[in-house]
């Protein structure tokens, strides 16, 4: 357990090192750590692996909103019921239960506002459980998932020193 | 125009002037330069470390502090030397907050020094001491290292150093440039012969929280070393804050006491917004610390298993972010080898030399950089090899 989560903690920062990388790092067998990662992949403790993009240095105009979802539970299931529902629609990039004021908070991303506007009012607000919906446009990114967008830190050491 | 030479003392003119200038002047005219030569972290200083400073020059804090430096750090410094090393330091007479862990050698080595005492050093050494004790008009003596010894010192090379002139023996680990430490049994063979002899012990532990397998010794908590060692310590390596300029020094009140009449005289005190930055660091700085020591570990691994791959013979440093690869097999010098990476590979390196005649033979590359890189830089380095190997 301890060598999986030092693996997930490695990758966690970045996926793109090497299993043998890695192996060096926590002095571990190469073919070890490539067996526990294909384990944690197929367990589903590891999801997926994406990249981090900064589309806005592409001049792309694609937009993304969170939403604010008040529903009503069910009974057996809760919210997981509804939350799971909403997960599967390809535009909802992430839903997480919320404590206070409302309970699912979702992000969506699509090219156009209207596109989330059809899809707030036409699939999200027309589900049996979804009480309202209050929709915040995201403006402009500033870090996400660590990583800056604006001023990327470079390195401004000298490159010799004692 | 004239020549004023004539003007500069003599001591001055006597000091070789430091062979990493003129391989800094080489490395600034490329492009594309992978740089395995700086001697400072990777990292940024943590931001809370940051923003306790603007917090600090937004209250105001932009005049002198007490020569000493602020109580509340001394204070501070005390609690972390108590749980670092073992070692209780009084605050008020026992602790000097100066700029840097170089300001402190400087002091130690003017206030100790009387012309013509011998300074031991143990060699490949970090390029200040030497100068420093010429300058406070010491005799500097090279005590020499060998990665077969693991870059310790050996007692009976000590032995042989000494002369009844000796006076101060620094010892500088975990170590830059080998990445050699001492452990608690060297550090304790070492202690009949330094009392013996009267010696003053100067131990710069700069990089003693960058310590990999184990927990740093200091020898200031040997029974009967308290007193005769002056531990310097600071926040540059560990809390990645070199461009504050904030080391302190730790030892008896008299020594400390005669560092601070010439530091209250010459610079009077270390900036109050670096020491506020540095409070910070004592007090809430340790989760972050401990998260880029690990990282630093991890790259550690991942440069000496790349020079195994390719090739280059390296002693498995145990400290500090240097490993000091022997490039003897092939046939160049530390300055050629490094000067020809440089110009072919774009690779930087720190000629061995640089460190003492010692280090000839040997290259120092620093592991503070980021995973790709050094991957990058070792691949450079292996075809380089390839092209020089001899026989």
């Amino acid at each position: 357990m301890e060598l999986e989560k030092k693996i997930l903690k490695i990758l966690e920062h970045d996926a793109k090192i090497s299993p043998k990388t890695i192996a060096t790092m926590l002095d571990e067998d190469e073919a070890h750590v490539r067996e526990v990662l294909a384990h944690l992949e197929k367990e589903k403790y590891i999801l997926g692996y994406n990249t981090v993009v900064n589309w806005d240095r592409f001049g792309e105009n694609g937009v993304e909103a969170m939403i604010e979802v008040k529903v009503t539970p069910v009974r057996e299931v809760g919210f997981n019921g509804v939350a799971e529902r909403i997960s599967r629609f390809p535009e909802v990039r992430s839903v997480y239960l919320m404590s206070g004021t409302y309970d699912l908070s979702i992000i969506v991303t699509a090219d156009t506002m209207k596109e989330i506007a059809l899809f707030v009012s036409h699939k999200l607000s027309t589900l049996d459980e979804v009480q309202s919906t209050v929709t915040h446009f995201i403006l402009k990114r500033y870090k996400q998932d660590n990583f800056i967008f604006e001023s990327p830190q470079e390195d401004k050491r000298l490159v010799i020193s004692p | 125009m004239s020549t004023m030479d004539k003007y500069v003392s003599k001591t001055v003119q006597t000091i070789p002037p430091s062979g990493i200038r003129k391989f800094f002047d080489l490395v600034s005219q490329l492009e594309g330069v992978i740089s395995l030569g700086v001697g400072e972290p990777d990292f940024v200083t943590p931001w809370h470390i940051r923003e306790a400073c603007f917090y600090s020059l937004e209250h105001g804090y932009t005049m002198y502090t007490s020569n000493q430096g602020l109580i509340e750090l001394r204070e501070e410094i005390a609690l972390y030397m108590k749980r670092h090393i073992g070692v209780s330091y009084s605050p008020e007479r026992e602790i000097l907050v100066t700029v840097g862990v170089s300001e402190a050698v400087d002091l130690a080595l003017r206030a100790i020094i009387e012309p013509g005492d011998e300074v031991l050093i143990p060699e490949p050494s970090y390029v200040s001491y030497s100068p420093g004790a010429s300058l406070a008009y010491g005799v500097p003596v090279a005590v020499e290292t060998f990665a077969e010894d693991e870059y310790r010192v050996r007692l009976d090379r000590l032995e042989k150093s000494i002369t009844p002139k000796s006076k101060v023996l620094i010892l500088a680990y975990p170590n830059n440039p080998t990445g050699g430490i001492m452990r608690h049994e060297d550090l304790e063979a070492l202690v009949d012969i330094i009392i013996k002899n009267d010696l003053i012990v100067m131990s710069d532990e700069i990089y003693s929280e960058l310590t990999y397998n184990g927990q740093h010794v200091s020898i200031a908590a040997m029974p009967g070393m308290k007193e005769r060692t002056i531990v310097f310590n600071g926040f540059s390596k560990a809390f990645a804050m070199t461009g504050w300029r904030i080391g302190y020094a730790c030892g008896h009140p008299d020594l400390i006491g005669a560092m601070t009449k010439i530091h209250q005289y010459t610079i009077m005190c270390a900036p109050i917004m670096a020491q506020k930055a540095a409070l910070e660091a004592l007090r809430h700085g340790e989760t972050e610390m401990k998260k880029m020591v690990e990282n630093y570990n991890y790259r550690r691994k991942i440069m000496l298993s790349g020079f195994r791959e390719i090739g280059l013979e390296c002693f498995e440093p145990q400290g500090a972010f240097y490993a000091f690869p022997s490039i003897v097999n092939t046939g160049l010098n530390s300055e050629e080898f490094s000067e020809k990476l440089i110009m072919e590979e774009k690779v930087a390196v720190v000629p061995g030399n640089a460190f003492g005649v010692i280090g000839n033979g040997h290259v120092r590359c620093c592991y503070a950089a980021s995973v790709a890189d050094i991957d990058q830089a070792l691949d450079r380095i292996g075809s380089f090899l390839a092209r020089h190997r001899k026989g």
